[in-house]
């Protein structure tokens, strides 16, 4: 998938996060993680982004996490929306989204 | 002849070493002017009181904590130090809250090298534990403080007390007046023990005051200033019962926890926290009690409005308050004869005669983590950062019969429930039951009371299973990073050291 | 037997509440798309709902996904959500014919083997939020092998019949509640009732539950987690009535023992309804 505009997803409730994509000039992955658990999970988190991004073929665009302690299922669902968002697309793979 | 009248020098050996009489006034001449004998204490500002006090470099102030966030007075009273080239002093305040932010600036200048604090907030906070002062923070109960303070590992010089009225002589209470905030069980022990006390006020009222929390005989100097204290923020109105239907639950176990634990029973004895769920249990409570035709023989605290309305409805017959945590705790205690006021000695130190602590049977405290062995932090903060206070805690679990921690098992995305506290502040020894809101938790040295409440059919499990529960929903965190330097030392309230607070890592 | 006194419902796209609920052990949960999910955000509360489906904090607890009217542009969307996302039940909103209950069922069945899920394990209930759907109430209930449920939604079928609302709304609500309960009971699947809105008011929640048990409701939809606990209270057999069932259960296993066609309590005969009854009410003790 290409993140072709930018994009938006979540809130900053707690245990929820925003997810920011857009599309990236050069073609590289740039993941920004700001987060309020990020001493004890800012590894984990930056997994669990990079693995449902791989999964949805995302290999270039600029993603920006603003992360208020949210669990990795929701962090997967925010970023996948946000991403099909930025992709303008309406047809879901669901056997990537798992 | 009069031994005095003759002015030979007689050698008597019976009166070796004692001082002959001098005059009616020889020790006391401020009795001498009517001005002295009645105003003598009252100075026409702080500058003038710092004075008298005889406060020098690197001497020890102290300061209770009873205006809460309200407080003015240790920001005014280390301004005017500062102001007037102290340095090197160690501050004494049973406790720091956000309002004292500006310590921090006093600190960076050497105003203030080294605090003895039951806590820390804010920015204060903050900056200590990323290295702000040389000397390590020392961290006591409040039980502890008064135990420091009699082995005179604590010693204060001056006391600078806030208080809601006095009169000229000194005899001041927190109950009555703008500033209502209800018990000064802190500061009557800084005016015990301190060298010099002065106290700072609002209102000077015509002599003699007729409460007295803190007696003329204990006081040097009064300073009447415009601003000692923000009554709004002292004299909030009593904490709604929460709505957050996770705090709820979590109430409502522990309540029925407290039904079947054995010590359940007409005149038992009860203490609770502050927090959301603490204060809804004694709702729940309340209920039971009601249902169940049972009175309890008092309540000790830390007093919130719920404990007041219960003693109000004769469902608590005494409360016994060392502190007073909001407005409606504070009526009550102005209005009641039943709502007592006590000193941090009376309440919990573990070397006064008697502490209140002691005849507690059902307490309710909260955790920020508790681990395996049911060790308890209530200061580490799952940044690392040494944010919370030690408060009355380890004071009132050792020595409670029933030790209840309520928490949620998972706060958004941090655990409560640890492998090993970052911090420990308050041994598993102490602490019998963890009520969370995926289950209960009970010490394995408390079989029978376990007993009680898997017949009572509660959801009992191992702490181990509550563990896992919390990893398998967030996961398994990394362990805090610390460099090696020790910002804080915390005192168990025996006054040895249970464990240390180290810079953090960034 | 499956208990179902209470389905909570829960916004799909609350981050906070997806990650919490399940602590507050409701018989049933329903997750949200339609109503409390703004169009815009719609997308994004179905992948939450497909990630919440599959945590294993919620593996234990009936799962209902309440998707949008299939004419809608998101209807076809969620169903793929639920049924791929595992849930147990798929709610349809404001149903108001049989026919409406065989298209979800098609769509389901589709999706089933598309997914590989087993087919028919993805079960199906109706709300009926309008007169229509009211008259329609038992075609509704036997539209399907999948219908488990069928749920009265107040609010919506109230604004539809032009009737004013009362406190307790007993005479407006009087026919509708009949027709989803005779509905549901010829159908042999379970009968919801209305939700009750005022989350400060128990005693009024309470009344509600005492008319919602006497006339035969399974449960209630809550929308509050406080109302969970209440609920299972109101509905716990008094011991007096536990007692009787335990009674009735003894009389019919001596019945069998001794060979015995007709079972007899204190002179009364004991139908297989009455024993089904005390079987009921036992499950319903130990539950509460």
């Amino acid at each position: 998938m290409k993140v072709l505009k930018e994009a938006i997803a979540g809130t900053l409730e707690s245990s929820d996060l925003l997810v920011k994509v857009a599309p990236s000039e050069k073609e590289t992955l740039d993941i920004v993680i700001k987060s309020e658990v990020i001493k004890q999970f800012g590894k984990q988190i930056r997994r669990v982004v990079t693995e449902t991004l791989g999964k949805l073929s995302v290999s270039a665009g600029s993603i920006v996490i603003e992360d208020k302690g949210a669990l990795d299922c929701v962090i997967q669902a925010r970023v996948q929306a946000a991403v099909l968002r930025g992709c303008g697309s309406e047809d879901i793979d669901w056997r990537r989204l798992s | 002849m009069s031994i005095t009248s003759s002015r030979k020098q007689t050698q008597e050996p019976a009166l070796e070493g004692l001082p002959r009489f001098a005059g009616a006034n020889a020790e006391t001449p401020y009795l001498g002017s009517p001005e002295t004998k009645l105003h003598r204490k009252l100075c026409s500002s702080l500058e003038e009181a710092v004075k008298r006090s005889g406060l020098k470099d690197g001497m020890t102030i102290s300061f209770h904590h009873a205006f809460r966030e309200g407080d003015k007075v240790v920001n005014t009273v280390v301004d005017t130090l500062a102001r007037l080239g102290f340095k090197n002093l160690t501050l004494a305040s049973s406790s720091l809250l956000n309002c004292h932010d500006p310590l921090v600036d006093h600190i960076k200048a050497g105003v203030i090298t080294q605090v003895y604090t039951s806590g820390l907030r804010g920015r204060l906070a903050e900056a200590v534990s990323n290295g702000l002062m040389k000397r390590p923070v020392q961290i006591h109960s409040h039980g502890g403080r008064v135990h420091l303070l009699q082995t005179g590992e604590l010693a204060i010089d001056v006391a600078f007390l806030g208080v809601a009225c006095c009169d000229e002589f000194g005899n001041a209470n927190g109950s009555h007046g703008k500033l209502n905030c209800g018990s000064l069980g802190y500061a009557k022990v800084d005016a015990q023990f301190a060298r010099q006390v002065v106290l700072l006020t609002e209102e000077v009222v015509a002599f003699p005051n007729p409460t007295i929390s803190i007696s003329q005989d204990r006081v040097d100097w009064i300073v009447k200033l415009d601003e000692v204290g923000d009554s709004s923020k002292i004299s909030v109105g009593a904490a709604r019962v929460t709505k957050n239907p996770r705090d709820l639950l979590i109430a409502r176990h522990a309540a029925n926890v407290i039904e079947h634990s054995g010590y359940f029973n007409d005149g038992f004895s009860m203490q609770t926290g502050s927090g959301a769920a603490s204060t809804a249990a004694t709702r729940f409570l309340e209920e039971r009690m009601t249902r169940k035709g049972i009175k309890a023989s008092f309540a000790l605290g830390g007093i919130t409005g719920g404990i007041a309305d219960l003693h109000k409805k004769g469902l608590i017959r005494t409360v016994v308050d060392v502190q007073s945590f909001d407005g409606d705790a504070a009526e009550s205690l102005r209005t009641s004869r039943g709502h007592l006021e006590i000193s941090a000695n009376e309440y919990a130190n573990p070397t006064s005669k008697a502490a209140f602590v002691d005849r507690v049977n059902v307490v309710i405290l909260s955790a920020l983590e508790i681990d395996l062995d049911f060790n308890v932090n209530v200061i580490t903060g799952s940044d690392g950062v040494m944010r919370g206070a030690s408060g009355g805690h380890c004071d009132v679990a050792a020595a409670a019969d029933l030790t209840i921690i309520v928490a949620p098992l998972v706060r958004s995305r941090i655990p409560t429930v640890v492998r090993r506290v970052t911090t420990l502040l308050t041994p598993g020894e102490s602490v019998d039951v963890l009520v969370t809101d995926h289950g209960i938790a009970v010490n394995p040295k408390r079989p029978e009371v376990e007993q009680r409440l898997r017949e009572a059919r509660l959801p009992v499990v191992a702490i181990e299973d509550l563990h896992r529960r919390a990893v398998a929903l967030t996961g398994e965190p990394e362990p805090l990073e610390f460099e090696e330097r020790i910002i804080g030392i915390v005192r168990y309230r025996d006054g040895s050291v249970i464990d240390v607070v180290r810079q953090v890592k960034n | 037997m499956k208990l179902r006194r209470s389905m909570l419902f829960v916004p799909g796209d609350n981050a906070a509440m997806l990650s919490t609920s399940f602590v507050f052990k409701p018989d049933s949960i329903m997750f949200d798309l339609e109503d409390a999910v703004s169009p815009r955000e719609k997308d994004s509360a179905r992948l939450m709902v497909f990630q919440a489906l599959r945590h294993p904090a919620y593996c234990e607890i009936e799962k209902v996904v309440r998707v949008n009217e299939l004419n809608t542009e998101f209807g076809a969307k969620d169903l793929e959500a639920a049924v791929r996302g595992g849930a147990d039940i798929v709610r349809l909103p404001k149903t108001e014919s049989a026919e409406e209950i065989r298209a979800l069922d098609g769509r389901v069945a589709t999706i089933e083997q598309e997914c590989g899920r087993p087919s028919g394990d993805t079960k199906i209930m109706a709300a009926v939020e309008s007169a229509s759907g009211v008259v329609n109430a038992v075609s509704i209930a036997t539209a399907s092998p999948r219908m488990v449920a069928i749920a009265l939604a107040g609010f919506d079928y109230l604004v539809d019949m032009h009737a004013k609302r009362s406190d307790g709304w007993e005479p407006e609500l009087f026919y509708a509640r009949a027709a989803v309960l005779h509905a549901a009971r010829a159908a042999h699947i379970d009968a919801f009732d209305v939700a009750y809105g005022n989350v400060t008011d128990d005693e009024g929640f309470l009344r509600e539950v005492g008319i919602a048990k006497q006339l035969g409701f399974n449960g209630k939809s809550l929308i509050h987690p406080k109302q969970i606990e209440l609920l299972h209270k109101a509905y716990a057999p008094t011991d007096a009535e536990v007692n009787h069932a335990r009674r009735v259960i003894a009389a019919a296993e001596e019945a069998r023992r001794k060979g015995l066609g007709v079972i007899s309590l204190d002179g009364k005969m004991i139908d297989p309804p009455v024993i089904e009854e005390a079987h009921m009410t036992l499950e319903l003790a130990q539950a509460a």
